[in-house]
């Protein structure tokens, strides 16, 4: 393994949250940011090829080692605690936030047909969803999106890497079972 | 987490309408509306005779759904068109109802990522479990919106009468501020209203503090509490219990 690829690796086992290449580059003064981001990608590479109990994942911008999905019921076991799921409500009003954000509340009432009021604060309240401004039209509604942790805990690099909305509506037409 | 009692697995009043059109194998853009407009009505009737509180927002489809049985009943108005031949009245709400339907895959794609702390884990994080904290809790009273404005209209009594009247450039938003106290609670875990004011007590800051802290308070971001009466209120971040 190359020197600067076992301090990156060395720098995500350390950090609390996903490191991210800007970070790393603030670290690793000289090293270039484009190298930083081949080597993480290498790294992660390493990772899959080993095949271990540990993935190097790349969520929220930066890299962040995370157990192997298959193994989560050992996990489970040594946590014991459940796991805080959300309502399919909850879960809903995310995803309009999620695909149509920025977006005020009357616009997610509006597509679910009922009032998001419990689910947005509970959102609110796991730091989901966040305030993100106010539209200028009367009343000043106050307009959500999604937070950073939640491409954290649903595991994704960014908002890009979920499925598009006319592959969902594929999906449907299909008939088929949901992907995972 | 949540008090209101749902029938079955009914999101909601569309919720309820997928899942007619699904049961009875209905062609979504084809929906015959004298059909399920009973089937729904019927289960209305059985989440009333359930004693369920009725969310007014499945009668508001009923009456649409009544609605548009109606218009489809009545023969097309000749001469006074409106559109190409008159629109099906149907059409805005298949419209709608694919929209929701959409989101609802949207929900489950989501659901079935990897997630955190159900089926993936990062390395060994301390449990979450403030136990200590909630014993001091005790001996705290959760203020109300009177409190407050009492607190406010102590600090504001406390201000230099001699306050220019200049106008000033500086725009302040209140978006900035319900962020900036957000921020600065996420950190503290727990500030005073005078903390959250700082050296700067000019009244148009406290005007936007007080206005941020009720806003927080009303969307229960953020709870405050007093050290019994007349103490110092202090406000913390609503995290579940």
């Amino acid at each position: 393994m190359k020197e600067k690829t076992t301090i990156l690796e060395a720098l995500i086992f350390a950090s609390e949250i996903p490191l991210t290449p800007d970070r790393a580059a603030e670290i690793m003064p000289d090293t270039e940011k484009r190298e930083i981001v081949t080597l993480l990608g290498e790294l992660v590479r390493q990772y899959e090829v080993r095949g271990g109990g540990i993935c190097l994942a790349e969520v929220a911008g930066g890299y962040q080692f995370r157990t192997r999905q298959d193994l989560a019921p050992w996990i489970r076991k040594l946590k014991a605690a459940r796991p805080a799921m959300l309502s399919p409500a909850a879960l809903e009003t995310l995803a309009v936030i999620a695909y149509r954000q920025p977006l005020v509340k009357s616009e997610i009432d509006r597509i679910r047909g009922v009032d998001a009021s419990g689910a947005l604060k509970g959102l609110l309240e796991k730091k989901l969803v966040r305030i993100v401004g106010r539209k200028d039209v009367p009343g000043k509604p106050i307009i959500y999106g999604t937070t950073k942790k939640f491409l954290e805990v649903f595991n994704l690099k960014d908002l890009s890497e979920l499925p598009t909305l006319r592959e969902l509506k594929d999906l449907q037409n299909d008939g088929g079972e949901q992907q995972e | 987490m949540n008090y209101e009692i749902k029938l079955d697995i009914f999101e909601g009043p569309l919720d309820l309408l997928l899942y007619l059109i699904r049961k009875n194998e209905i062609d979504i853009y084809n929906i015959p509306i004298a059909l399920i407009t009973e089937q729904y009505l019927e289960y209305l009737d059985i989440m009333r005779s359930l004693n369920l509180d009725l969310a007014g927002e499945y009668l508001v489809l009923a009456a649409t759904l009544i609605h548009i049985k109606s218009r489809l009943l009545l023969p097309p108005v000749e001469g006074e068109e409106e559109g190409e031949e008159g629109e099906d009245p149907r059409t805005e709400l298949v419209r709608q109802l694919l929209e929701y339907q959409t989101f609802k895959e949207a929900a489950l794609s989501l659901e079935g990522r990897p997630l955190l702390d159900r089926d993936v884990f990062t390395r060994g994080a301390p449990a979450e479990e403030p136990a200590a904290e909630e014993q001091e809790e005790d001996a705290m009273i959760e203020v109300g919106v009177f409190e407050l404005v009492q607190a406010f209209r102590e600090i504001v009594s406390r201000l230099d009468h001699s306050e220019d009247m200049a106008i000033d450039t500086e725009k302040m938003s209140l978006t900035d501020r319900i962020n900036e106290i957000m921020e600065r609670l996420t950190e503290a875990k727990e500030l005073s209203f005078s903390d959250l004011l700082g050296e700067r007590t000019d009244r148009k800051r406290i005007i936007y503090t007080f206005l941020a802290i009720l806003e927080l308070m009303k969307l229960r971001v953020v709870r405050a509490y007093q050290l019994g009466p007349f103490g110092v209120i202090r406000l913390f971040l609503a995290v579940e219990g």
